[in-house]
Parts: structure tokens; C-alpha cells; sequence
């Protein structure tokens, strides 16, 4: 992994950015894909069997199948590069190497503790880390490939792990979520092997490389296969329709939430579409794709306000903004694309913090809910500013994840999609208040409240401090890498130069902002502003009690007070919610599955 | 660059008095519908004189810290709007300076201060949309974020987006806490929430949050007249007078409506906005 980032730093600060390479013998590893596909095929079969869920064998049948039939007689196209490492490649290394070996690194210690915890679930927190390297694995090669069948073969394999993870902990519910995500995303797959087969086999077309599918001179039927890959990018990236995937996903052990909300398994949809972005601009695909994408992060933004458990807030949080993501992929302009990668980057480092710190906080209280977050401030003073500032990066104004925002409704304004720049705005007011509210929770000062003992290991604050001082370095180097990582992948992709995204004078501004509000707490400190005042309890309109949680009523008893959040489960509640944004989503897509790839025959 | 620290300055020094000034008009004419004699117009510079004056009573020092926070944040967004910076920066700026009073509120942990924080969010979550759009409104308009390329317009952004304006002055009940819309701080005393949102602030930080509030009524009638503002000098008298028609409206507007619930004023508003600035701006996108 370490080779990975090295090469990656190569990549960015070398000149020559983009490196084709073609294998001369490329008989044997190609042999590998081909047994290691079969062997996926059989592993599937097999757990399928053994657990009675016989659906997912066929969709891994079909997608296996007839990519196996091509590659053994002789009809894939052959002779083109294997392997690919630009810019946006490096990019891509830059996250999953940095942020996935500290997530590595974490979960060696939270797995002793889980299952200190958790005793009644067998020990097997090796073959969990072995998965993990695995998963990781996938991800450099599927990043680092360019022939199609090789990127179908390592997309199988994150597939496949992410169902291994899921299911790690063998109850009732671990094993249902983990069949779900794994047809979910086989069926995904499926739509990749159509797109891989439409490639090499449409005599018009004859591609059998990524690279290829976005070259100018490819005709216009190339629409097809780029469907085909965006819709299993989709799946991957648990857009709605396919979004329960990841909300099941929280019942594996938190490293392997991490993993996949944040560095690894759903930014390979986001990193598909961000590729073939260029060939949707300004077509039916990739109206549709904005329109899925909008629409999933205004409805999961909807939904993260009416859950109370943490790590589901999260999975939500993950879900829309992925939606923002892939519907700044689908505009297919350049601000899109930049507006993307940046969402990309600063999602993958502030989500795995903020999962980590979730983790460790249940751990220590030995609940996850946020409710039972009231006070953090004083009970785990320093988790909970790890989490303000994880939070902050997520929604404040001076942060990444804003900046992008705004990048993003720029780009939908230029590209005039009027129900997008609806859907961002109305997104962004019920962003704004579900992060709000947890946060308002963290930072309840409660009187007479004692610090709990902070259990959490060095070893997964040796992952916790570098991702949190990311964030904040982050915000401070946005501009130089926009100006060293994403321009660079913009001229790649469009084969021309753009203008700055964001301009310099408002990058100033920015910069007095972030300074400002690291000024804030720290002229606090010296300043002792509020330090000479008199201290007084909170105003209960009734005795205060002493701790603020008790007041003494008229008849002189004393009785219990407690403010909860409000979560409107009335209004936007899941059971309300959920399945008709389900369905919404599934017309969508069936629409531009029928109309584009229908139409094509 | 001088010219725009002088504009700065300008702001950060008339601002309050402005603002001061209005709240007291404010509360002159609301005085008058209700046949009352009602304050003196300088009254809150009077309260707020006092209060400065008064002993401060804490319920912890983060909560210092988070409305001194909140003053400085807001007067920062208002400096940036008037300097001619950037609008969507200007909202950014300025939900940020919304959060951290709220964070203020919650570390209270004060009933009152958390349901009044609550209802804050919800009232945040209301006009955020909006605000975001008139943002857009203008670039649509003008083809341009910058303040200062769009008060050089050659016809007021009014005629264009006409929709957007309704939206924004609908949204104005929110944000200068009147009536119907009135839910995190209870403007109106002796009401089931106390104050709200400030229940548990006092002295200082409570003349904080009352000059915070000053300097953000100038940003939003600044924003008000925003719309009427051209190249020619002429237009400054009909932003002026906008902006004085506007601010009856509010006040006449508080007067006129008890405060409804909180899910009437998210239907309500959510559909105004859509209704009038989302078809306003289907309109723009078609005629482009």
C-alpha cells in the first residue's frame, strides 16, 4: 500500500501524467481472472446453498457466464492496454491507500475490543482483516485496469467481500442484509457484463478498454454499454433504488462500515461514472442519472433526519451525498466532474472519521444511538471534538464537503437542469438540520456530569488524529489541489484546459472563514472571555435541581427532565418514506434502461 | 481596494445604528396598529445600553463562546455582502453564524434554550432553500455571484425574477423572527417558550445576540434592495423605498397572524418557494 501511494505522488508531481500500459503476456493473468471469476461464481453458489437463498446464484450465473463464454472462445477484442495510471487514478490511490490503511489499522484494535463486547459471536477477527486486504486489493486493480474484463473481474471481487463482511457476524439479520447487498449488487454486476459484452461484440464498436468508450471518435451507439456500466455503477454506490444495500451494511462490525461507506466499495460506482462522464453530457443517460442522483440525496437527506441510531444517520448521510456525487457526474460538464472529485475526496476522509468515532463512542458507552450522545462534550471531551470537527467537515461553511456543494449547484446552474438546482437547495436546508441537531447534541454542557473512562485503544487513535488533522489541512490546501489533482484530471478527461472553477478573490475569503473559525476557540482560550462571569443553573421555569435534569415541582417533588431531538417520523419517517422513494427511483431507471439500451436495437 | 475597506468600515459602524433604529420603528408602528403609544424610537439602543451595563450570569463558558462567535460571524456576512463579495458565499457565511447560536442554545442544556434551538433549525431548514435561490436568482438574472457586478445591472434583477423576490420577502417573516413564523424565540412575551432560543442569556451575551440581530436586518434589506439596484443612481431611491415597504409589510404582517405550528410553517413556506421561485425559474431556464 505503501507502493501505491508512493506511486501516486510520483504521478501528481511528474509532468507526464498519463501512462498506458500494454502487457505483453498477458496469458496467464488472464488465465487467473478467468479461474478466479469461476471461482467467485462457485464460492457464491455455494453460501447461496448453504444459507437457502438460491435468487443470488442467478444473477451471478448470468453475469459470469457469458463473459466466460466470450473469453474462452477467442471473441473478446484483443490487443489494446491493460492497465491504466492518470491522474484520477492516483487520485483514487491517494484514498483508498491513505484512508484504507488507516481504517486497516483501526480495526486491528476494534476488533479485540468488539469482541470483548460481543462474546457470543466466534472469533474470527484474522479472516475479517484478511477480507479487508483483500477488499483493498480489489480496489487498487480495479482502479489501476483499463481492459474492461479485468475491471468486471475485480468488480466481482469487491462485490463478493463486501457480502463476506456483511455477513461476518452469521445472525439472522447479518446473513439477510448480506444477501441483499450481494444480489443487489450482482445484479449490478450483471448490467456491467451486458455493457462489457455490448463493448467487444457490437461490430461498430469492438472496445474492449475503458480509455476507449470516452474517446472522441467512438460512435454514437457507445451510449449503450455506458448505460449499462452506469446503472451497476448505481447499485455500487447504493443509489435509490438500490439503497437498502447499505443501510444493511451497519450490522458488520464498524471497520468494514468505514470501509465501505467512505474509501472503497460505493466510490467505485461514483469512480465509473465520473469516467464515462464525459460521454454523458448533454444525452437521455445522463439527464437520467442527475435526475436518480438529485433525487436520492434530497429523499436521503429527508430520511437521515428521522433516525435516532448513529451509524444509520451515516449510512443516509453516505447515500445522498453519493447522490450529489452522481448527479454531478451525470451533468457531464467540467465543473461537474470537479465538483465531483472534490465530494469525492473530502467524503471518503470526514465519513471514516466520523464512523470511527462512532465506533469508538459505542465502545465506550456501549450504545450508538444520539440520543445517549447528550453531553459528549463533557462525558468524552475529546472524541466528541474529533467529532465536531468530523461533523463540521461534513456541512460547515468553510469546509470541503461545502465547498464542492457549491461547485455543484454552480454546475447545475450552467448546465440549466432546473429540478436538480431544486432538488440541491431543499437538500441542503434538511442537510443542514440533521447534522445540526446531532451536533447540538455533542455540544450539551451538562452540570454535575463526570467524564466516563476513554477506552479507546492507541491504536485506532493512531487512525483518528491523521484523519482528523486531514480534514483540517484539507480545507486549507483546497485550492492548490484543485489546481495539482483535479485540473490535471479535467484535462485528461476533456482534452482541454478550464478555467478555474472557483475564483481567487472568493478563495480569500475562504481562507479568512476557515481562520476564523479556528480563531474562535482559540481566542476563547486566551481571551477569558466568560471566565469572570457569574455561573448560574439553566431556567427550567420551575427550581433547577442542581444538574439541570431535575427541577422541584409545585408540590415540591423532584422530577426528571429531558429534551430529545426532534425526528419528525411522522412526516418523513422510514416506514413512510422509504418505499415510495423506491419506487420512484425504480421507474427512473427502468425509463433509461428501456428507452436507451431499448433503443439502440 | 481602499474603496472596498471604506465600504467595509462603513458597514461595520452604521450597521447597528441602522439596525437599532429599525427595530425601533419597528416597534413604534407595531405600537400604533395596536392604539398604543408605544417607546421612544431609540428604546433598544436604550435596552441594549442597559444590558451591556448589567452583571453577566452564565450557565457555562462555552455558551460565551459560541454567541460571541455568533456576533462576529454575522457581522463578518454582512461585511462580505456589502464589500461586494460573493452571494452564495454571503448565505454560506451567514447559516454558519445561524449554527453556532444554536450551538449556543444547546449547550445550555436549558429546556426552553434546547426547544427553542430545535425550532431554530427547523426555521433554518425553512428559508435555507431560499436563500440559496435568490443566490441563484441573480446569476440567472445577471450572470453573476459577485455583489458588486450585480448592482452594475442595466434593468433591475426585479423584472426577472419577480418570483424569486416574492419568496425571499415571505421568508424575511422568518428570518426577522415576526409573527406567524416567530416559533424559536417567541418575539411576543410571556409565551409558552419564554424566550426561546435566548432563555438562558443574559447581560453581555444577550446584547450580543440583539446587535447580531441589528446587523443582520440591514444585511437582508440590503438583500431587499438587491433587487431594485442598477447602474443608474436613481434606482438607490426605489431600493430605498422597497426596502421601507418591506419592512412595514413585516411588521404589519406581525400583527395580523397568531404563530402557527411548526409543520404549517415547513408546508407553508417549502410550497411558497417552490411555487413562486421554482416556477419562476423553470420560466428563465425555457426563455434562456
Amino acid at each position: 500500500m505503501a507502493t501505491a501511494v508512493y506511486v501516486a505522488v510520483q504521478v501528481l508531481t511528474s509532468g507526464d501524467t498519463s501512462q498506458f500500459v500494454y502487457l505483453e503476456h498477458t496469458h496467464i493473468p488472464d488465465m487467473i481472472v478467468i479461474a478466479g471469476e469461476i471461482f467467485l461464481m462457485g464460492l457464491v453458489c455455494f453460501l447461496s446453498i448453504k444459507y437457502k437463498k438460491y435468487y443470488a446464484i442467478i444473477f451471478s450465473l448470468v453475469g459470469t457466464i457469458p463473459v466466460l463464454w466470450m473469453d474462452l472462445t477467442g471473441r473478446a477484442v484483443e490487443g489494446n492496454t491493460h492497465l491504466r495510471i492518470d491522474t484520477f487514478a492516483a487520485v483514487m490511490y491517494l484514498i483508498v491507500g491513505i484512508v484504507g490503511i488507516l481504517i486497516c489499522i483501526y480495526a486491528s484494535g476494534y476488533m479485540k475490543d468488539y469482541h470483548h463486547h460481543h462474546t457470543d459471536v466466534q472469533d474470527r477477527s484474522n479472516y475479517f482483516l484478511a477480507l479487508m486486504f483483500v477488499f483493498l486489493g480489489a480496489m487498487f486493480g480495479l482502479i489501476s485496469s483499463d481492459n474492461l474484463g479485468w475491471i468486471y473481474f475485480f468488480w466481482e471481487i469487491t462485490s463478493v467481500c463486501s457480502f463476506l463482511m456483511i455477513g461476518y457476524t452469521r445472525t439472522q439479520e447479518a446473513v439477510d442484509n448480506s444477501f441483499r447487498a450481494l444480489w443487489m449488487n450482482l445484479l449490478g454486476g450483471c448490467g456491467f457484463a451486458a455493457g462489457l459484452l455490448y463493448c467487444n461484440l457490437n461490430p461498430e464498436l469492438m472496445i474492449s478498454n475503458l480509455s476507449q468508450v470516452t474517446q472522441s471518435s467512438v460512435p454514437a451507439v457507445v451510449i449503450v454499454p455506458v448505460t449499462l456500466f452506469a446503472f451497476a455503477a448505481l447499485t455500487k454506490s447504493a443509489q435509490f433504488p438500490f439503497s437498502r444495500w447499505l443501510l444493511g451494511a451497519m450490522v458488520a462490525p464498524t471497520p468494514s462500515s468505514a470501509l465501505l461507506h467512505s474509501a472503497t466499495m460505493v466510490k467505485i460506482g461514483v469512480y465509473m461514472l465520473i469516467r464515462v462522464a464525459p460521454v454523458m453530457a448533454g444525452t437521455l443517460t445522463g439527464i437520467m442519472i442527475t435526475v436518480i442522483g438529485g433525487f436520492t440525496f434530497f429523499a436521503a437527506s429527508l430520511l437521515a433526519i428521522t433516525v435516532s441510531d448513529g451509524k444509520k444517520v451515516l449510512a443516509y448521510s453516505t447515500i445522498s451525498n453519493l447522490g450529489l456525487i452522481t448527479a454531478c457526474a451525470g451533468t457531464g460538464t467540467t465543473e461537474g466532474v470537479w465538483a465531483a472529485v472534490m465530494l469525492v475526496l473530502f467524503h471518503a476522509v470526514s465519513k471514516s472519521l466520523l464512523f470511527q468515532t462512532v465506533g469508538d463512542i459505542e465502545n465506550c458507552m456501549g450504545s450508538r444511538d444520539i440520543e445517549d450522545m447528550h453531553g459528549l462534550i463533557i462525558k468524552l471531551p475529546r472524541l466528541a471534538f474529533i467529532m465536531i470537527i468530523g461533523i463540521c467537515g461534513m456541512f460547515m461553511a468553510p469546509f470541503g464537503m461545502l465547498v464542492s456543494k457549491w461547485a455543484a449547484l454552480k454546475s447545475f446552474v450552467d448546465s440549466g437542469s432546473v429540478w436538480l438546482v431544486l432538488f440541491l437547495v431543499f437538500g441542503s436546508g434538511s442537510t443542514l438540520f440533521y447534522w445540526a441537531k446531532w451536533l447540538g447534541k455533542i455540544c450539551t454542557v451538562i452540570h454535575q456530569s463526570f467524564e466516563l473512562e476513554d477506552i479507546t485503544p492507541r491504536s485506532e487513535m493512531v487512525s483518528i488524529f491523521p484523519l482528523t488533522s486531514l480534514i483540517v489541512i484539507m480545507c486549507f490546501a483546497f485550492p492548490w489541489m484543485s489546481g495539482h489533482m483535479i485540473q490535471p484530471i479535467l484535462d485528461e478527461a476533456y482534452h482541454t484546459s478550464i478555467p478555474d472553477v472557483i475564483g481567487g478573490s472568493d478563495v480569500i475569503i475562504m481562507m479568512i472563514m476557515v481562520a476564523m473559525v479556528f480563531m474562535i476557540p482559540i481566542g476563547s482560550r486566551f481571551l477569558s472571555i466568560g471566565k469572570n462571569s457569574k455561573m448560574t443553573m439553566s431556567y427550567v421555569a420551575g427550581v433547577n435541581a442542581g444538574d439541570d435534569r431535575h427541577y422541584i415541582d409545585s408540590f415540591g417533588k423532584e422530577r426528571a427532565l429531558y429534551m430529545s431531538n426532534w425526528y419528525m417520523t411522522d412526516y418523513f419517517g422510514e416506514k413512510k418514506l422509504l418505499w415510495p422513494c423506491i419506487y420512484v427511483a425504480t421507474v427512473l431507471v427502468a425509463v433509461m434502461l428501456i428507452i436507451v439500451v431499448g433503443g439502440a436495437f | 481596494m481602499t474603496m472596498i475597506i471604506f465600504k467595509a468600515i462603513l458597514y461595520i459602524i452604521l450597521a447597528p445604528l441602522i439596525g437599532g433604529t429599525l427595530a425601533g420603528v419597528d416597534r413604534v408602528i407595531s405600537a400604533r396598529m395596536q392604539g398604543r403609544q408605544g417607546p421612544p424610537v431609540f428604546q433598544p439602543f436604550y435596552d441594549v445600553y442597559k444590558l451591556l451595563n448589567k452583571q453577566t450570569t452564565v450557565v457555562n463558558s462555552i455558551q460565551v463562546l459560541f454567541v460571541t462567535g455568533y456576533l462576529i460571524m454575522t457581522i463578518f456576512t454582512g461585511t462580505l455582502f456589502f464589500a461586494g463579495g460573493d452571494m452564495l458565499l454571503v448565505f454560506f457565511a451567514l447559516s454558519m453564524a445561524e449554527v453556532v447560536m444554536v450551538m449556543a442554545a444547546f449547550s445550555t442544556n436549558g429546556p426552553y434554550s434546547i426547544m427553542g434551538a430545535q425550532r431554530e433549525l427547523l426555521q433554518m431548514m425553512c428559508y435555507e432553500p431560499m436563500t440559496l435561490l435568490v443566490a441563484i436568482g441573480f446569476y440567472y438574472a445577471n450572470g453573476s455571484f459577485m455583489v458588486n457586478d450585480l448592482i452594475q445591472a442595466k434593468v433591475p434583477a426585479i423584472v426577472q425574477i419577480p418570483g424569486f423576490f416574492i419568496g425571499f420577502v415571505f421568508i424575511l417573516i422568518i428570518k426577522l423572527r415576526k409573527s406567524p413564523f416567530d416559533l424559536s424565540t417567541s418575539h411576543h412575551m410571556h409565551q409558552e417558550m419564554v424566550k426561546g432560543l435566548t432563555t438562558d442569556l443574559s447581560g453581555n451575551n444577550l446584547a450580543f445576540v440583539e446587535i447580531a440581530e441589528w446587523y443582520d436586518t440591514v444585511l437582508m434589506m440590503g438583500i431587499v434592495g438587491m433587487f431594485f439596484l442598477t447602474a443608474n443612481p436613481i434606482s438607490r431611491v426605489w431600493a430605498l423605498i422597497a426596502c421601507a415597504v418591506v419592512f412595514f409589510l413585516e411588521t404589519l404582517i406581525d400583527n395580523l397572524f397568531p404563530r402557527v405550528k411548526y409543520i404549517t410553517m415547513l408546508k407553508v413556506t417549502w410550497s411558497v418557494i417552490l411555487i413562486f421561485a421554482g416556477t419562476n425559474l423553470l420560466i428563465l431556464n425555457v426563455l434562456k
